[in-house]
């Protein structure tokens, strides 16, 4: 099955991607308390999506020489943008990040269901709906601090 | 003539389960003056705490000099505590008032007149609207202003200049409140009734210490426990409270989780009730939506695991639950210790569930009360000068925002609502950051009250942006302003305000406001006047001048909302006593209870949010929402425990927690130019346990450095009854009254130990999840300055001289109880005692 331990293999990738970055994020922008927190912790669930995968991995491997979906793989925010537009748009650069994660577990879930593998059907469910919860974050805080840096935010 | 700083809650008016609360009427008049010296009484009611007792003002030779509680009115049956009795009407002729305008100049604040004071704020006002548009301007209110005033300044913030920047102090104490009612019931508004004491089978006080936070309301309960067929009290709190001793007294229950675990300890209650089948399985079917996944949250809260993680003892847990999910009616009541703490919205939305589960809600004797600092403080959220819109519109519905655009004749672009408004912590962030650069506080002192103060206090000196500062006072705050305003406080004006459980009343001018003060409806219109705010014809924004055509104002923008004031007016409210709403065609004299159908606002047309994640606060959307149809049914929404911001470390190995004491509101600004209520609470202190405090070789008086990672102060410990492993400030002390330390020295400031940090939902700060370390700085010369009445009292009984020496004042026991309308116990009043009591009970 080597298409399958590609996706896993993306997700467990993406999802170490996003981890990271959510952290570069959260320390970045400490002075923002609510994005430090959060984005710590959400940075712990996609930790824990990849723990969840541990046993699949072993089972099918992880393969991520496949030409296709390498190319998939984004890069991870290594340093943050200063400011409020820079924290905007860092929060979007997370949430791009997070909607590659998104698709991939949809993707996995598929081939889950295929293989009626209940243990990685069960991993792509949870992952997949607490994404979904990173996702809602995302855009909330997104929203919050769009107009104020789109209009006012001062010179740095 | 009873010491009220002494004894606290005064005679007990004990009486059997389902009949009247017997009426009591206690006064004070300053020293000198007899009852029959008095001119005139004023109605009104106290606003030192969200209790709101009803009560008179003593006029005389044109000066407050005291109180009288009203014996008609449904919330106080004539009582009245001791901040309301001592601390009501001394500041407002303390010398020390603001009488005229004070502009900064040449670094220092000089007297002006109003043109002038004005003047700079619109002309700073105009030139930042141009330049850079309304989102330059931020309001930051208080808990403590009225109807008339907050709904005021909401037209004008939203419609006149279009800012979504308003928020006030109601952050820092309710904001958890009316979020764990959004996210449960759909839309703010208290379920429950004080009323439900008296018919309640069991009282559940979740870090709420009501003995000292709303004095009358724990009369109330007193006199239930010690009368016939008393309910029992289950007191949830780290320090061992008078609360905590009344459930141990009453074959209740007192648990004391660690500080920052609250979500642990509901979730293993929640489960108990599932285990054991204490569930109204039909009506949750009928009732509620979300039960599955709830079962499924808290399936890992074992008592045993609580146990690991709270340290409560897996029996009294089971004991606790076991009271819940078998008394036939129970009364929950909720404050800062759930409010100010980690997973505050989620812990506060577990006690709705509690309720849900049992179907216990919408009858006599089972109520939920999510309590606030004060009366005002409902209003804010009511009126939208906090992060609300006004009347409970949710800011997500288009239809909602219609609605107020076509009250006020603006496009409903100008009423920001992209976003929910901005909240506190986020408004003083962007004034740091120079984005807002216009920020006008009224009635408050957030370089007291907010969170890791210093901080605070060089937002406010900086020169990025300039600061509004309207008080009665030049506190803390004020000293730091560009423009300070004089106001007029309680008594000086007219208006109207809502307690926690919805009674409405009318609070009427008694005196004049001293030298220029002015109200704070005033000083809002006259700054939209000078600004020349407009609706879309032309016409004045907004329309009105006076406290009354406010109120109608208001009033007109409730109609249709679960916040319904329309069956309201100033006549109607001059009668004998508050009249809480709903109160409409349909309910003329208002209503004692919400949710008797039982059907909740969570139609997705009608709510007040759509709701959120509790964990991250991500928002629902509106199609999620109505795909999950709720249709009137209650939400039942979980979360798990995570572990607090800041844990206990090698360096700060203790938990600091910060609250309040009986005889001081706020910071201060009135009760302590009360010299009752000062003299019994004079300055801060800290409390240790018994255990730490041999560990630290610390004994009662010693004074103590209190270190966290972002402060330190300097106080005098009180070894006392807060739990070991952590430690207990109250927040009231600032520094207006030390004439001799440095202005800088915050030696006894409790907000500089506390961390920014908020709960994802309410955006409350969290006043109670610190770490910090305690080291002797020297010996003391005496006791820590710490009542001794209430929850602060030494660990050893009579240790220390016990707090007392508050002037004279008289109680009354009525031989006959009023009627109250909507009491569900009316016409079972019994003949009670008579006369004046003298000395104490
Ligand atoms: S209980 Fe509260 S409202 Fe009543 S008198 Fe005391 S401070 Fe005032």
């Amino acid at each position: 099955m080597p298409h399958l331990s590609t996706y896993v293999g993306l997700a467990d990738h993406s999802e170490k991607t996003l981890a990271e970055s959510f952290r570069a994020v959260a320390d970045g922008h400490a002075q923002a308390a609510d994005v430090f927190h959060t984005c710590h912790m959400l940075a712990q669930w996609s930790e824990n999506h990849r723990e969840g995968l541990k046993p699949i991995v072993e089972r099918y491997g992880e393969d991520a020489d496949v030409d296709e979906p390498e190319r998939l793989h984004a890069d991870g925010l290594a340093e943050v943008r200063p400011g409020e537009i820079g924290l905007l748009r860092d929060l979007q650069d997370l949430h791009v990040l997070a909607d590659l994660v998104q698709t991939t577990w949809t993707v996995v879930l598929q081939g889950a269901q295929g293989l009626r593998d209940h243990e990685l059907l069960d991993v792509a469910i949870s992952a997949n709906a607490e994404t979904s919860r990173q996702l809602s974050w995302l855009n909330t805080r997104m929203k919050a601090a769009a107009p104020q840096a789109l209009i006012v935010d001062p010179k740095e | 003539m009873p010491d009220r700083i002494a004894d606290i809650w005064g005679e007990r008016t004990p009486h059997a389960k389902g009949t009247v609360w017997p009426a009591r009427v206690d006064l004070h008049l300053d020293e000198g003056v007899e009852e029959q010296d008095v001119d005139r009484w004023v109605q009104s009611a106290c606003l030192l705490c969200s209790n709101g007792c009803g009560c008179d003002i003593a006029v005389k030779d044109g000066r407050m000099v005291g109180v009288r509680g009203r014996g008609t009115d449904v919330v106080n049956h004539g009582r009245m505590g001791p901040k309301g009795l001592y601390g009501s009407t001394p500041w407002a002729s303390s010398p020390d008032r603001l009488t005229r305008p004070l502009v900064h100049e040449g670094g220092r604040l000089v007297e002006t007149d109003w043109q002038t004071a004005m003047g700079r704020i619109v002309d700073e006002s105009k030139r930042l609207l141009d330049e850079n548009g309304p989102l330059t301007h931020g309001f930051y209110t208080s808990g403590q202003m009225f109807i008339e005033e907050y709904y005021t300044l909401a037209v004008i913030g939203k419609a006149g200049l279009g800012t979504p920047h308003m928020d006030g102090n109601t952050r820092l104490c309710t904001a958890t409140s009316a979020a764990a009612f959004k996210e449960s019931f759909g839309a703010d508004g208290q379920p429950g009734s004080y009323t439900d004491i008296e018919h309640c089978d069991a009282i559940f006080l979740y870090g709420h210490n009501m003995a000292e936070t709303q004095t009358v309301l724990w009369m109330r309960i007193l006199d239930r426990t010690r009368g016939e067929d008393p309910p029992k009290v289950v007191c949830v709190d780290p320090r061992r409270t008078p609360v905590a001793e009344e459930a141990e007294r009453t074959g209740g229950v007192h648990l004391a989780p660690r500080v920052g675990t609250n979500l642990a300890l509901m979730n293993g209650l929640t489960r108990e009730l599932f285990h054991n089948g204490w569930t109204a399985d039909v009506w949750v079917a009928e009732h509620t939506i979300g039960v599955d996944d709830l079962r499924k949250v808290v399936e890992p809260y074992t008592p045993e695991k609580v146990a690991e993680i709270c340290g409560v003892e897996p029996h009294d847990l089971r004991r606790a639950a076991a009271i819940f999910g078998q008394s036939k009616s129970v009364l929950s009541t909720v404050l800062q210790g759930f409010y100010q703490s980690h997973q505050a919205t989620a812990a506060s939305v577990a006690v709705h569930n509690l309720h849900l589960l049992r179907g216990l809600i919408g009858r006599p004797g089972s109520g939920v009360l999510q309590m606030n600092g004060q009366p005002t403080a409902q209003n804010n959220r009511e009126c939208g000068a906090d992060g609300d819109l006004p009347g409970f519109r949710n800011w997500n519905n288009q239809k909602h925002v219609q609605e107020l655009a076509d009250l006020w004749n603006v496009d409903p672009l100008t009423i920001p609502h992209w976003a929910p408004p901005t909240n506190a912590m986020q408004i003083f962030n962007y004034a740091e950051k120079g984005s807002i650069e216009l920020l006008w506080i009224s009635a408050t002192n957030p370089a007291v009250s907010m969170p890791e103060s210093s901080h605070i206090r060089k937002i406010l000196s900086g020169d990025q942006c300039f600061v509004v500062v309207q008080d009665l006072f030049l506190t803390e705050t004020a000293q730091l302003a560009d423009v300070v305003l004089p106001a007029a406080g309680w008594g000086e004006k007219t208006g109207t305000f809502t307690n926690v459980n919805r009674t409405v009343h009318l609070s009427d001018k008694a005196v004049d406001p001293p030298g220029e003060a002015k109200s704070d409806l005033d000083i809002f219109l006259m700054y939209s006047e000078a600004m020349g705010f407009t609706d879309r014809d032309g016409a004045p924004l907004p329309t009105w001048s006076t406290p009354e055509e406010a109120f109608d104002a208001w009033r007109a923008a409730t109609a249709g909302r679960p916040v319904d004031y329309t069956g309201l007016s100033y006549d109607k409210l001059r009668g004998p006593t508050g009249i809480p709403w709903p109160v409409n065609e349909e309910a003329p004299e208002g209503t004692d209870r919400l949710y008797t159908d039982p059907v909740f606002p969570t139609d997705t047309d009608q709510c007040e949010t759509y709701g959120h994640d509790l964990l991250t606060g991500g928002t629902v959307t509106e199609q999620e929402h109505r795909a999950m149809a709720p249709n009137g049914r209650a939400f039942l929404k979980g979360a798990p425990y995570t572990p607090a911001h800041e844990l206990p470390s090698d360096d700060y190995p203790l938990l600091y927690t910060t609250g309040r004491t009986v005889y001081q509101f706020h910071t201060r600004t009135k009760t302590g130019r009360s010299s009752s209520l000062h003299e019994a609470a004079p300055d801060a202190w800290v409390e240790l346990s018994e255990q730490d405090a041999d560990n630290l070789g610390i004994r009662e008086g010693d004074v103590v450095s209190v270190e966290s990672p972002r402060g330190a102060i300097e106080v005098r410990a009180r070894v006392g009854n807060v739990m070991p492993g952590a430690v207990f400030a109250p927040f009231h002390y600032g520094s207006w009254d030390l004439e001799d330390v440095a202005p800088d020295q915050q030696h006894r400031l409790a907000n500089e130990l506390t961390m920014t940090v908020w709960d994802p939902v309410s955006k409350q700060p969290c006043f109670k999840t610190a770490a910090c370390r305690v080291t002797k700085v020297r010996a003391g010369d005496g006791p820590a300055p710490a009542p001794t009445t209430a929850a602060s009292a030494p660990a050893r009984k009579g240790s220390v001289p016990e707090t007392a020496g508050g002037e004279p004042t008289t109680s009354e026991v009525l031989t006959e109880t009023p009627d109250y309308p909507n009491d569900p116990a009316a016409g079972t009043a019994h003949p009670a005692p008579t006369g004046t009591i003298a000395g104490r009970s």
